[in-house]
């Protein structure tokens, strides 16, 4: 009886890793394959013949170039702006007790509650009144915004676990707050801030609602935009240069979040246990 | 010295507070307001008052309480398959098997992809001609030509299938991470009890996890509930409507009706059921931890 356990065991996980990998496999494969066999009836899993050509046409003819630098430049610029702004106020968020840090992390968890599509309407007409509609800094400053409350909550974390012994060591050899911040707190903080940075930079690489409907003009476009007016439109798609495109999207996302792997799952431990 | 202190802490949390007043609380005051105005997108907006008419023309407009419905099945479904699907993968990965850094890697990766890559990525195994689902049942001499994304019956469930894919990893790992918080001690006094698998699952895991269950649950059932670009990029929505889950609903009334009043107020609706279904669930989770003394 016991016997059977362990291969009943393997079996099962067999059968999870071939729903949460073939996907994947596949999307990969699609990226090589021809066009030919794309569209053929006989589906095999693996190419009959590499093609890299797919690659070479997504970046030459689909303005995926131009889409992934809007990306790319919205994604850096919203990651620095949460780092530089959430960093101070993390900082109070995890030392001063009582009533402010209530609101504060009730605030927190609220903002994750609010569907983004009541919030769209009326911060639409705001950038639109301020002229930043179809802008990328407009995203910008979206995307910074609703980085915020998940930064914080990370940040303070962090912050919550330096001593406070420490700074005050550093008080009372005459430094001023600021001082004690910048040269004490602040490098005990850069595993954390990079992992902030880090999943700021993929929420935003990821990010598709806002993106869709701040942004009108095709030069532009995110990334994620980009691909799903792949799909729209005209006509038959090019699956190839379709599935390669996505592949190339996906490479930034995966990578950090590999790097990224233990902290997340601790972070959003904290996050989940604590009372 | 109180008081530089105070100055202190208010200038290190203004950089924050000011983006988020203006671009997180000010729309959202602002969208409330507008839920009760006549307000269309329009190049010189001029608007007025319009107390609940919104609303009064919500209790009459079909099609939004069919996407609210439709938006619950696929919230629900999606919540509990996640939940039931990642409690078996993380059991398994919690016995001491192999090929767990594997698992785990893979595990986190449909979570990290961009939806929308998600998205391309599955209209292509569902593809009804060139697809490996179809393949696949042919092959096993089932009917291989279903049109998995456009046909009436399959649709919602071909799409909530995604939903699980992406978010079941996240909850693993979560629900991994809390049962190696189990004392190991607990399980074996129940071994040594004669207690079996099943037994020891409910008795000494279960109660455990409680906790980790009741936030993750939660937290997905919002994120599913909000969830746009996964349904947008499949199926736009259809077909006929199959898919139309009520943020959706909400972005099309908004961006392609221009009526943004209505949308507002149904963006008010969409709050109010979510937090009333949270509150119920919050509710008997707290019923059922008290009951048993805690």
């Amino acid at each position: 009886m016991r016997s059977l356990v362990r291969p009943a065991q393997y079996l099962a996980l067999a059968v999870y890793l071939v729903f949460l990998g073939f996907p994947l496999v596949w999307l990969v494969s699609a990226s090589v394959k021809s066009s030919g066999e794309l569209n053929s009836l006989s589906v095999s899993l693996l190419p009959q013949e590499w093609h890299w050509d797919n690659y070479a046409q997504a970046l030459e003819r689909q303005g995926i170039v131009r889409s992934a630098f809007n990306s790319l430049v919205v994604a850096l610029l919203s990651t620095a702006l949460v780092i530089v702004i959430a960093l101070p106020a993390s900082y109070v968020l995890a030392r001063v007790k009582g009533k402010v840090r209530m609101a504060g992390v009730a605030w927190i968890l609220v903002s994750q509650v609010f569907p983004v599509v009541l919030i769209i309407l009326p911060l639409f007409l705001v950038l639109r009144t301020l002229r930043l509609t179809d802008s990328l800094v407009g995203l910008t400053l979206v995307h910074m915004t609703y980085m915020l409350p998940f930064a914080l909550w990370m940040l303070q974390g962090y912050v919550a676990a330096v001593p406070v012994e420490l700074e005050e060591a550093g008080a009372v050899d005459g430094a001023g707050r600021l001082t004690v911040l910048r040269s004490i707190v602040f490098p005990l903080l850069t595993p954390g801030i990079i992992a902030t940075a880090m999943f700021s930079f993929v929420s935003s690489w990821n990010e598709f609602f806002f993106a869709l409907v701040l942004l009108q003009s095709p030069e532009n476009y995110t990334l994620p935009i980009t691909l799903k007016m792949f799909i729209g439109g005209e006509g038959k798609v090019a699956l190839g240069p379709l599935a390669a495109g996505a592949v190339l999207a996906a490479i930034p996302s995966i990578v950090f979040f590999s790097l990224l792997r233990r902290k997340l799952t601790s972070g959003l431990m904290a996050g989940a246990v604590k009372r | 010295m109180a008081r530089s202190r105070r100055r202190e802490a208010v200038a290190l949390v203004m950089p924050s507070l000011v983006p988020i007043l203006v671009l997180s609380v000010a729309p959202l005051v602002i969208g409330i307001a507008l839920a009760f105005t006549d307000a269309r997108l329009v190049r010189r907006p001029d608007y007025d008052f319009a107390g609940l008419e919104n609303f009064l023309d919500l209790a009459d407009n079909a099609l939004f309480w069919d996407s609210l419905r439709i938006g619950l099945t696929w919230t629900v479904s999606v919540t509990v398959l996640q939940l039931a699907a990642a409690m078996g993968l993380a059991l398994l990965l919690n016995s001491g098997m192999r090929l767990q850094g594997l698992t785990r890697v893979l595990a986190l990766v449909p979570w990290a992809m961009p939806p929308v890559v998600v998205a391309i990525m599955w209209q292509m195994i569902y593809s009804a001609n060139s697809g490996p689902l179809n393949a696949l049942l042919g092959s096993l001499g089932l009917p291989g030509d279903t049109n998995w994304l456009g046909d009436f019956s399959t649709a919602l469930p071909a799409v909530v299938l995604v939903g699980v894919w992406v978010g079941m990893p996240q909850t693993t790992v979560t629900l991994l991470a809390g049962l190696q918080q189990v004392p190991p001690e607990l399980h074996e006094a129940a071994a040594v009890d004669g207690a079996r698998a099943w037994r020891r699952f409910t008795a000494v895991t279960w109660p455990s996890l409680r906790p980790i269950v009741a936030s993750i649950t939660s937290l997905n059932f919002i994120w599913n509930f909000n969830s746009f670009a996964l349904v947008y990029v499949l199926t736009e929505g259809g077909p006929g409507g199959r898919t139309m889950v009520p943020v959706l609903f909400v972005y099309l009334e908004a961006f392609k009706n221009r009526e943004i009043g209505t949308a507002a107020a149904m963006g008010l609706v969409l709050v109010i059921v979510i937090v009333a279904v949270l509150a119920l669930y919050l509710r008997s989770q707290f019923r059922h931890d008290t009951e048993r003394g805690r």
